[in-house]
């Protein structure tokens, strides 16, 4: 099926509204406490907490910001497991571990482009709270993002209006959903835990979750502070 | 008119203010009902948006229980499938019972479900076709382990590829519950850890395949008609390998291509006795 062109502020047709026009024109169309806004907008605040990132559901490029929020938490994660692999990493994890984090930096990077001067800014991430020279506590929080990420898109289609959004959605879930398979058979080989009754329930169906349940459960990973609305 | 912002209802077009969203353009053409049995009316587009949807490409006319009915195809496929495979001693090495009962526990679970979908929407579920799993005598599934998982991947490889295709036909009428789209999606990620799995147990055996798709490969040239698009690179107008510094191989991995419905139907069609 050929795909929907979806020009963003990069390109030539869009050249004469500037990505920070473009953004700012969202947030402000998208309408409630502009105040807010401007004070988390502006950088020379003097707080130590990131600014804040508005996704507003209100309309679809809210929908797919928020893919990049995931997108972007997800890539951080693994280009720091493969920056410094845990001592006991196998070939099979080292490959595995590299390929997730080269699939995650695509999506990441397709979202930034294909959002243009609509996508939100690099988050902040914060994984204190991961010990990355320990082979288990770094596969319990890929399998936590990979089936938080795969939860997070089947909850989201429905929210995109836009049947060709959510075709590019469904294209990334399904990788997604891989990832999460070939985590949880690294934790516990060949058992039915690819796709455990943890996550697929007696009617075989996977995890959907709603925005706020996916973000309350990612927040303690993310420094910026992610608000958001109309949902 | 900047089309992104047009494109994202972003423009100062009050026919095409955020507020005019899809599901509310169908809520306004006031042609809701309730949950399910809504969803059984030909999918007819709100006139608030025409223009857009034609253009975003919504087939008209498509009948969400068709789509469960197609989809129940493969499900009996697969169910029936995975049963024989528990069923035939000495096929599925101890080691890997647990993976295909868990598989084969879902299948028939998806099968039930979308019986129960179909009809609930007031229609009639297919009956079951009668299999032919050698495709009349190419495949030899159930006495050649390799060549039941290779099979096994290539039905949940072609099941991802069938629901992905299929889920712009399953937003519900009304909108305000797209019950049937979210367990369209549901039963697609399933499909997708089904698929990763069985890849992942061919690797183990020796087979040079990875648990997601490197372009259109295929180690068994029979089954190149369920990868056939899988290279693709190009997604909402956007070429990924232009966004990105990874290559092209990874570029494709991170991407599931959809599949058209009759493409899947001719390739179960291959295992349906005539």
């Amino acid at each position: 099926m050929p795909d929907t062109p979806l020009p963003d502020a990069n390109t030539p047709s869009a050249s004469s509204s500037p990505p920070s026009n473009g953004r700012r024109r969202f947030l402000q169309v998208a309408g409630a406490a502009t105040a807010i806004l401007a004070a988390g907008c502006d950088s020379d605040s003097g707080m130590d907490a990131p600014d804040a990132v508005i996704l507003d559901f209100s309309s679809d490029v809210g929908v797919l910001n928020y893919a990049y929020a995931l997108e972007q938490l997800e890539a951080a994660f693994y280009i720091t497991v493969v920056d410094n692999f845990y001592a006991s990493a196998s070939d099979d994890e080292r490959r595995v571990l590299t390929a997730l984090r080269d699939h995650e930096v695509v999506h990441r990077d397709f979202f930034r482009a294909a959002l243009g001067g609509n996508a939100i800014a690099d988050l902040e991430v914060d994984f204190s709270a991961i010990d990355f020279d320990s082979r288990s506590a770094v596969l319990s929080a890929a399998r936590t993002f990979e089936d938080l990420g795969v939860s997070a898109y089947n909850g989201a289609g429905q929210l995109l209006d836009d049947p060709s959004f959510l075709t590019v959605a469904g294209k990334i879930v399904s990788v997604e959903a891989r990832h999460a398979a070939v985590i949880r058979d690294l934790i516990n080989p060949m058992s039915a835990d690819f796709a455990g009754d943890d996550v697929v329930d007696g009617m075989g169906l996977d995890v959907a979750n709603a925005p706020g349940t996916v973000l309350s459960a990612a927040a303690s990973f993310v420094a910026t502070p992610i608000e958001m609305r109309n949902l | 008119m900047n089309r992104i912002l047009r494109l994202f209802g972003l423009d100062d077009d009050p026919s095409a203010s955020p507020s005019t969203t899809r599901r509310e353009a169908l809520r306004q053409t006031g042609q809701g009902l309730a949950g399910l049995a809504l969803s059984a009316v030909p999918l007819a587009l709100g006139a608030a948006r025409p223009a857009r949807s034609r253009a975003a490409g919504i087939p008209m006319g498509i009948e969400v229980h068709g789509v469960l009915n197609f989809a129940l195809l493969l499900e009996y496929l697969e169910d029936e499938y995975y049963q024989m495979g528990l069923d035939t001693g000495g096929l599925i090495p101890d080691a890997a019972r647990p993976v295909f009962a868990q598989i084969s526990s879902h299948e028939r679970a998806h099968v039930e479900f979308l019986r129960s979908a179909v009809s609930s929407l007031g229609e009639t579920p297919i009956e079951k076709p009668t299999f032919d799993f050698t495709a009349g005598g190419a495949f030899a599934p159930f006495t050649n382990y390799d060549q039941f998982l290779a099979l096994s991947q290539g039905f949940e490889d072609t099941g991802v590829r069938a629901y992905k295709g299929q889920a712009p036909n399953l937003y519900s009428q009304d909108g305000s519950t797209n019950t049937v789209l979210t367990a369209a999606l549901q039963i697609h990620s399933v499909e997708a850890r089904h698929a990763a799995e069985v890849r992942r147990l061919r690797r183990m055996a020796g087979v040079d395949v990875h648990e997601w798709i490197v372009g259109d490969d295929v180690d068994v040239a029979a089954l190149q008609p369920v990868y056939a698009g899988e290279a693709n690179t190009t997604h909402l107008g956007t070429d990924a390998t232009g966004v990105t510094n990874k290559n092209r191989e990874q570029t494709t991995e991170a991407f599931d291509e959809p599949l058209a419905r009759e493409d899947v139907e001719a390739i179960a069609s291959l295992f349906i006795q005539s």
